[in-house]
């Protein structure tokens, strides 16, 4: 009973969260924190912390990432699945709805007006975010190398982004290991 | 099968997703507009969309695309896709967090992978630049086009909010208004 008490709190928790952070990703950080942290003390500051630093190096949604890692350290798999479910729900069934009325409304031409502005406005959006990743990425030949030949790859080459990743992976994997064999010598 | 389809395509873009929010955006175009899915258009119209609702942006595209495709079941399949490789990882993760964190073999991927994620982004934008600029393809005719000025003034004046830190929300919003007005202006 206690226990079902519990996820079921998880669950709520993180159904708020998905419900009330916009963009998503690193948005939704200092909301988990407040809630988990301050409000239920589930866990400490460090474990935000841990539980960043795991997102950044995991594949998926941060969101995801977070809401399993936390629901996992307080109530075991089924804690993790109630922190999902619970990220997951509100996201889903709004765009669910939504999805009609942008059906419903595609053809009217003030829509499509204003959605030509919007694209605009959009393209803004993504050059600003890319600004604050190129920002946030780590610097050095290698890392400038590494991004220059994506780019221009993926942009002007028809070479599946997915191979890009692998390879990217890879090649990371190798110059640290032997940067290391280097320092080690 | 679209039902197996959508649940595949959306489990390879959440397991190779590295990093949040447009991390995504790459694969989504490699594998949505691929398939035929979607097009630009309608991909860059949803990130404004996603952008005014709550939730994370995979989540919201994996739901949209699902029911576009294949209706609530599609959407679930779409959904379930995207989330269960980090829901399976982060488990697995959570389990051996020492070892995890210790590991040279993830920090050496993820220092190839942090600027690759940058690069990448980098050719998406450029890919949809090229859709919201010049719709029609690249020759000299569209430097006579208004349609083509209208849409650079408009991403100036929303770099210029966006890096003064205006909400995402309202430079939408305002980019709508100003996309009514030149189209009935004009039209």
């Amino acid at each position: 009973m206690k226990k079902l008490k519990k996820l079921l709190s998880i669950f709520w928790v993180f159904f708020r969260i998905g419900a009330f952070t916009f963009g998503g990703g690193y948005a939704m950080i200092p909301l988990i924190q407040k809630e988990t942290v301050e409000n239920k003390k589930w866990i400490t500051d460090d474990d935000i912390l841990e539980i960043v630093a795991i997102a950044e190096s995991t594949p998926g949604p941060i969101a995801i990432n977070a809401s399993t890692f936390v629901g996992y350290r307080v109530a075991g798999f089924w804690g993790a699945f109630f922190g999902t479910l619970g990220t997951v729900i509100p996201s889903f069934t709004i765009i669910f709805l939504i999805s009609f009325v942008l059906r419903e409304f595609q053809d009217i031409k003030a829509v499509q007006y204003a959605f030509s502005g919007i694209r605009a406005g959009v393209l803004a959006l993504l050059i600003k975010a890319l600004i604050t990743m190129y920002k946030k990425a780590p610097k050095g030949l290698v890392s400038y190398i590494v991004m220059a030949a994506s780019f221009i790859i993926v942009g002007f080459f028809d070479i599946n982004v997915l191979y890009v990743i692998i390879f990217c992976a890879v090649f990371g994997l190798v110059t640290s290991l032997l940067a290391e064999r280097r320092a080690g010598k | 099968m679209i039902f197996l389809e959508l649940f595949l395509t959306f489990l390879k873009i959440g397991a190779f997703t590295f990093g949040g929010g447009y991390a995504m955006l790459p694969l989504i175009q490699e594998e949505v507009l691929a398939k035929g899915w979607a097009s630009e258009e309608a991909i860059i119209n949803f990130i404004a969309v996603s952008e005014s609702t709550p939730g994370p942006f995979a989540i919201n595209m994996a739901t949209y695309i699902g029911a576009e495709m294949g209706g609530l079941f599609g959407s679930f399949c779409a959904t379930l896709g995207v989330v269960l490789p980090s829901f399976v990882i982060i488990l697995i993760v959570a389990k051996c967090y020492d070892k995890f964190k210790e590991s040279k073999v993830v920090r050496g991927c993820m220092s190839g992978l942090k600027p690759a994620v940058v690069g990448l982004i980098g050719a998406a934008i450029l890919s949809v630049a090229v859709t919201v600029l010049i719709p029609s393809g690249f020759s000299l005719a569209i430097f006579s086009q208004i349609s083509l000025y209208v849409s650079l003034a408009i991403l100036a004046i929303g770099l210029v909010l966006a890096f003064k830190k205006v909400h995402p929300i309202i430079i939408i919003c305002i980019s709508a208004v100003l996309g009514i007005a030149s189209g009935y202006i004009l039209n």
